[in-house]
């Protein structure tokens, strides 16, 4: 949740962004609750955080990078290739489990590196390298995998992996599984990383100004490679956790879900010109999103009717945001500069 | 030249200067590597697959172009600007969808002639009308909350196709009357009618942006917004009709697409969206805006089209096309940012 420190002067809650978003959720929230007898029980809740796991991972990669300053479009196809290439690994090397997870992270890696040498050294824009390495790589995925899916995975890769499980009152099982321990480690890594580390620190610098980051002794190049390097390696891992989900590794599974992501993101107040964002906040905007699905879901609206509410949540939630941080902007960049966590 | 004799030969050639500065920056040529480029894959290809220069296979690319091409045209104007549309694909379809549900609804099987014929222009009305209120929605949007383009592209687009969606149930409409469709695969003197209308979109879109004071506009807000509103220009205004202008070319995408497609649906053409960004970027337009030519836009989509005929005659997937078109783009940006630090090695 948002910072401690300034939890008690409302008016200091006013001027961030996350809190308009919290105010729609738990309005929403409500309305559901209301509505939908299921909403607030717990297997649904835990079902909904399992089904968003993939997509968190993902955005907390992206979180990174957009706070740095770029874009990136490259992420589902990088998880894509990661994760069908662990998949061949793992079926026609027939490689134990560790050795087949590092290689897809390593994969997941590199490619997130190409993409910043792509923009550093060669200086392209972060956008258009990320769309020709996103057509690059997810093309060459679809020529040499046929776009043949993989349903031979391991047993070790498959097995449900279950942490905690209780039954409820009703009798419905709740269990905590693999991918959400996963999503809360690498949250909770994310945001300790971006808020409490000299690296984190550096890269809010290099995406609120990158010439005076520069000026002040940060590598803006090793940051780039961290940057992306780290996005890739959360979409690979988010790759792996997919197939994990769904016992199968589909080529253009993924396909399309950047822009879903990066709506998720901006919503939770990721700046899309750097240096402005916070793990809560993008965390925040998934729970919108997925809360409106489910919520739908459970209410009997037709799935078609999805996206029309996500292109107006979309629109009411940015121009919000954007409209009441207009008046003193440059007052809350400084005065929240120390604590962007 | 009527220069007095004294400065005569200096004068001349300065005219003659000049006249080369002009035909360099108003023709493609300015694009040199480019139409390089181009040529250098179409004789490549006509060396390697046979058959390749034949009269079938610029059929085909004057048959395959129109869609692509316009779709990059309604994206280039805001990428002037330094934005984004993100709603061009979604904005395209719905307009098709309207129009087609249109002509199918009203026009009965034993309408006359007459009838037909206002029923189709009263379709193509509504689709200006759709388009043009879309338009004006984006760009009240961008200019008036400023929020940034992608964002709120990404909510109308979603927006855009969750209706679509939700009214066709994501099935595809057809049911085109036989004049409409007669008329749109009509040639004029064998050239495809389609094509004609991107060529003469193309050059109302290159005048609008080079030669009026709107276009003018555009590109400064591309390169420096806050001047250009110190300048006193209705910056807000431009960006409005930035939008709307965008919108409109989707709706003449729309009519290139009733044609090809025969159909409309919600999904049609999706994968085109990012690929109109790549060709304006490979026909030399900034993405951060401020440069770039409907000139350049067309050499790009050429090459692009060139491409994906000659592997498709080669017999290889479409998925290598995209790749390799993808690759080109970071060699042809390569070279641009590289083009200074080698000429630096050289004059050394």
């Amino acid at each position: 949740m948002p910072d401690d420190r300034s939890a008690f002067s409302l008016k200091a809650l006013r001027r961030r962004p996350e809190m308009w978003l919290l105010a729609v959720i738990l309005v929403v929230g409500t309305v559901f609750a209301l509505a939908a007898r299921d909403f607030l029980s717990l297997p649904n809740i835990i079902d909904l955080l399992e089904t968003y796991s993939v997509q968190s991972i993902m955005a907390m990669g992206l979180f990174v990078v957009l706070v740095s300053g770029g874009i990136d479009i490259s992420f589902a196809a990088t998880a894509s290739v990661a994760q069908y290439c662990a998949a061949l690994i793992a079926t026609q090397l027939g490689l134990p489990a560790p050795l087949v997870i590092v290689a897809g992270l390593l994969i997941g890696t590199a490619l997130g590196c190409v993409n910043a040498a792509l923009i550093h050294k060669m200086r392209i824009t972060s956008i258009i390298a990320t769309i020709a390495m996103m057509s690059i790589s997810f093309s060459l995925l679809m020529y040499f995998s046929s776009g043949k899916s993989i349903y031979t995975l391991p047993d070790w890769w498959t097995d449900r992996i279950v942490f905690y499980q209780t039954e409820t009152a009703v009798g419905d099982l709740v269990r905590i599984t693999l991918p959400i321990v996963t999503m809360m480690v690498v949250a909770l890594f994310t945001w300790a990383w971006m808020t409490r580390s000299s690296i984190g620190r550096q890269l809010y610098a290099m995406g609120g100004n990158p010439e005076a980051a520069r000026r002040i002794g940060i590598g803006i190049g090793k940051l780039h490679f961290v940057a992306y390097g780290y996005l890739g390696f959360m979409a690979a891992l988010a790759g792996l956790v997919q197939a994990h989900r769904v016992g199968e590794s589909v080529p253009n599974a993924m396909y399309n879900t950047e822009l879903a992501v990066l709506s998720a993101a901006v919503l939770g107040g990721a700046s899309l010109t750097g240096g402005i964002g916070t793990v809560p906040g993008v965390l925040l905007g998934i729970v919108l999103l997925a809360m409106l699905q489910n919520g739908l879901n459970l209410l009997g609206v037709s799935s078609y009717f999805f996206q029309i509410v996500i292109g107006i949540t979309i629109l009411i939630s940015t121009s919000i945001t954007v409209l009441s941080s207009r008046r003193g902007r440059r007052h809350r960049i400084i005065a929240e500069a120390p604590g962007n966590g | 030249m009527a220069e007095p004799s004294t400065t005569g030969l200096d004068g001349a050639n300065r005219g003659l200067a000049d006249l080369m500065t002009r035909l360099r920056t108003g023709l493609p040529g300015g694009h040199a590597g480019l139409a390089v480029l181009l040529l250098a894959l179409i004789l490549g290809f006509s060396a390697f697959v046979p058959n390749f220069l034949s009269a079938g296979t610029l059929q085909s690319f004057m048959y395959q172009l129109p869609l692509l091409g316009l779709l990059s045209l309604a994206m280039i104007v805001p990428l002037m600007t330094g934005g984004l549309n993100l709603a061009i694909i979604a904005t395209t379809n719905q307009c098709a969808l309207l129009m087609v549900w249109i002509m199918r609804t009203m026009i009965a099987p034993d309408a006359g002639a007459g009838t037909v014929f206002a029923i189709i222009l009263l379709a193509l009305l509504a689709g200006l009308a759709l388009c043009l209120v879309i338009g004006l929605i984006t760009g009240f949007l961008v200019a008036y909350t400023g929020v940034h383009p992608i964002l709120v592209t990404l909510g109308t687009k979603s927006l855009i196709d969750g209706i679509s969606i939700y009214l066709t149930r994501g099935m595809a409409l057809s049911g085109i009357p036989d004049a409409f469709a007669k008329a749109g695969n009509a040639t004029l003197l064998g050239v495809p009618l389609i094509f004609v209308i991107l060529i003469v979109t193309a050059v109302i879109v290159g005048v609008i942006l080079k030669r009026t004071a709107f276009g003018i506009s555009c590109a400064m807000i591309g390169s420096n917004i806050q001047a250009t509103r110190y300048s006193t220009i209705d910056t807000r205004r431009v960006l409005v009709g930035v939008y709307v202008m965008s919108s409109v070319t989707c709706f003449v995408a729309a009519l290139v697409m009733l044609v090809t497609f025969n159909s409309a649906s919600a999904d049609y053409a999706q994968s085109y969206l990012l690929v109109t960004i790549l060709a304006a970027v490979l026909g030399g337009v900034d993405p951060f805006g401020g440069f770039g030519t409907v000139g350049g836009l067309m050499l790009a989509l050429a090459i692009l089209q060139i491409i994906s005929s000659g592997f498709n005659q080669f017999g290889l997937s479409n998925y290598l096309t995209v790749a390799i078109w993808g690759a080109i783009l970071i060699l042809v940006v390569m070279v641009q940012t590289l083009r200074p630090h080698f000429r630096q090695l050289l004059s050394k």
